[in-house]
């Protein structure tokens, strides 16, 4: 189940299995604090989804931000579906902790947003209004799609967040712990929602979060990050078939062990 | 009870202004005559008289010009500052204690240098609004820009957005808020400049018509214009915070 991260980093920076993502020895330096991690090497396959783990500060969100081409790392290189990442891939998209809808854009207008950029794959206008009115309704926000930010819950606020980049048809969501702003309750709510639209859109996911209930319930693979500069220290693969809560000793079993390499390792 | 008379407090604030506006006038009218033709009745005649001739509208007409123009030119210079200062940090460092300064200084005082660069005319009169407009606009613009939600510029970049894009579909409108914030500042202080820069140098305007009054010596006809300037300024206020708040959607 979890194997030496350094022998799973030399397999994959070999690259043999078709992956969306592949990073092989990032590290990244901030100018004024020095380096925030280094040697990082992952994979992401084709609709996989994978958790970041990790305590506070340890570069998870400067990690995905590499990952998906917004930051230029120090050393390493990403690539995407094959080739070397330069900039943010149109089959890419961003979910953050914070909704971050533009206020001003009703929510359909918000879930479009950006499709028609000039650097956007060229579609048909109807194509790309069929694109956002699917997204609309696998959220579940079908019927307000006329509601302006200002008026939603912030339940609804993220799955409108989820449903922008979810009409890009992404091959790989980045989610910068996308939930942990929510009541417990809608939190769950949103887990479930994630995995199945996911599925139905067959897109991977990178998973930024620190919540370990969440890695386990919805990843399939789980990457514990941690120290200063940050590196992957341990990797699960998560095996529990769905839905996961009706298998509460399997997932006790993989807490137990995710906690155990917290506290033994020094992160 | 409460909720009945809530909305019908206003109007007993202005008829109280109105006792008290006729209680003076009287007082002051027992000291020097000529203060009756200062009282409300014999204003509201003036009033009624004023609004039935073709005068005053076009005084009016022509002051509102001057404000939509003073503003747009305001609005052409705050807004491109307003940016720079708010993304540049450079810009904003070397600019801050100069509009500061600037600021500060009454736009009035520009005036008898304004009547001798541009000559007499609109042009010193759009030049003083425009320099008292310009900065609310500013200010508001960089605050504006300085509290985006980095996330959205965020998203823009990870649509690989042009520069272009970037500012017109999420700058522009992301700082839409603030800057009618300032728009209404700019309007409360162009409203207050404008009677006093029309009094030197032009011919028309509300603030002519107020010394054309006096030198008539038609008091009467000076208080109605003071209403008329209040209420029109109040109009304005008014249409700027209604477009603040249709922009937000609240
Ligand atoms: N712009 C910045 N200015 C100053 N420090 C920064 C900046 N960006 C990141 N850092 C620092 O770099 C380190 C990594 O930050 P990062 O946000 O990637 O961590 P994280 O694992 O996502 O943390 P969190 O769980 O709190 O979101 C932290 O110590 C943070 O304080
Ligand atoms: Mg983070």
């Amino acid at each position: 189940m979890n194997r030496p991260l350094a022998e799973a980093a030399v397999i994959r920076c070999a690259g043999q299995t078709p992956a969306v993502l592949e990073a092989c020895g990032l590290s990244y330096a901030h100018a004024g604090i020095g380096t925030i991690f280094e040697g990082v090497s992952l994979a992401v396959r084709r609709r996989e989804i994978v958790a970041l783990l990790g305590s506070s500060g340890c570069g998870k969100s400067t990690l995905l931000r590499v990952l998906a081409g917004l930051e230029q790392p120090a050393t390493g290189s990403v690539s995407f579906l094959g080739e070397p990442l330069a900039s943010p891939h149109p089959r890419s998209a961003l979910v953050f902790q914070q909704p971050s809808l533009l206020p001003w854009l009703k929510l359909a207008d918000n879930v479009g947003f950006g499709l028609d950029f000039a650097h956007q794959p060229r579609a048909g206008k109807e194509a790309l209004q069929g694109r956002v009115a699917a997204a609309i309704e696998a959220v579940g926000l079908k019927g307000r799609e006329a509601a302006y930010p200002a008026q939603l819950s912030g339940g609804m606020a993220q799955r409108a967040a989820l449903a922008r980049a979810l009409a890009r048809e992404p091959e790989l969501l980045f989610a910068d712990e996308p939930f942990s702003a929510l009541d417990a309750i809608t939190r769950a709510e949103m887990q479930d929602l994630l995995v199945d639209v996911v599925h139905r859109w067959h897109s991977a996911v990178l998973l930024v979060t620190h919540d370990i209930d969440e890695a386990i319930l919805v990843a399939d693979r789980i990457l514990l990050m941690g120290g200063r500069p940050g590196h992957l220290a341990q990797e699960w693969t998560v095996d529990i078939p769905r839905p996961r809560e009706d298998h509460p000793e399997a997932v006790t079993a993989l807490r137990l062990s995710i906690l155990g390499a917290l506290r033994h390792a020094s992160l | 009870m409460a909720g009945i008379l809530l909305p019908l407090l206003p109007l007993a604030g202005l008829l109280a202004a109105a006792l008290l506006w006729a209680a003076g006038a009287g007082w002051l009218g027992a000291v020097t005559p000529v203060a009756a033709s200062f009282s409300p009745g014999p204003t509201v005649d003036a009033l009624l008289q004023l609004l039935q001739g073709r005068d005053l509208w076009e005084h009016v007409a022509l002051s509102l010009q001057r404000v939509a123009v003073g503003l747009v030119i305001a609005l052409l210079l705050g807004i491109p500052l307003g940016v720079l200062t708010g993304l540049s940090p450079l810009f904003s460092r070397t600019t801050t204690p100069l509009f500061q300064f600037a600021r500060m200084i009454s736009p009035l005082s520009w005036m008898p240098i304004a009547v001798m660069v541009l000559g007499v005319g609109d042009a010193p009169v759009y030049f003083l609004l425009a320099f008292a407009a310009v900065w609310p606009i500013l200010l508001n613009t960089a605050a504006g820009v300085a509290q985006l939600d980095p996330n959205w510029l965020l998203l823009a970049r990870s649509l690989s957005a042009t520069r272009r894009e970037t500012l017109l579909r999420v700058i522009l409108p992301g700082i839409t808020a603030h800057i009618l914030t300032g728009v209404r500042l700019a309007i409360g202080i162009i409203w207050i400049v404008l009677v006093p820069a029309e009094m030197l140098g032009v011919s028309a305007g509300l603030g002519y018509f107020i010394l054309d009054a006096r030198d008539r010596l038609a008091y009467s006809d000076l208080m109605a214009a003071i209403l008329v300037i209040g209420f029109l300024g109040y109009l304005l206020d008014h249409a700027a915070r209604s477009l603040h708040r249709r922009w937000l959607h609240a």
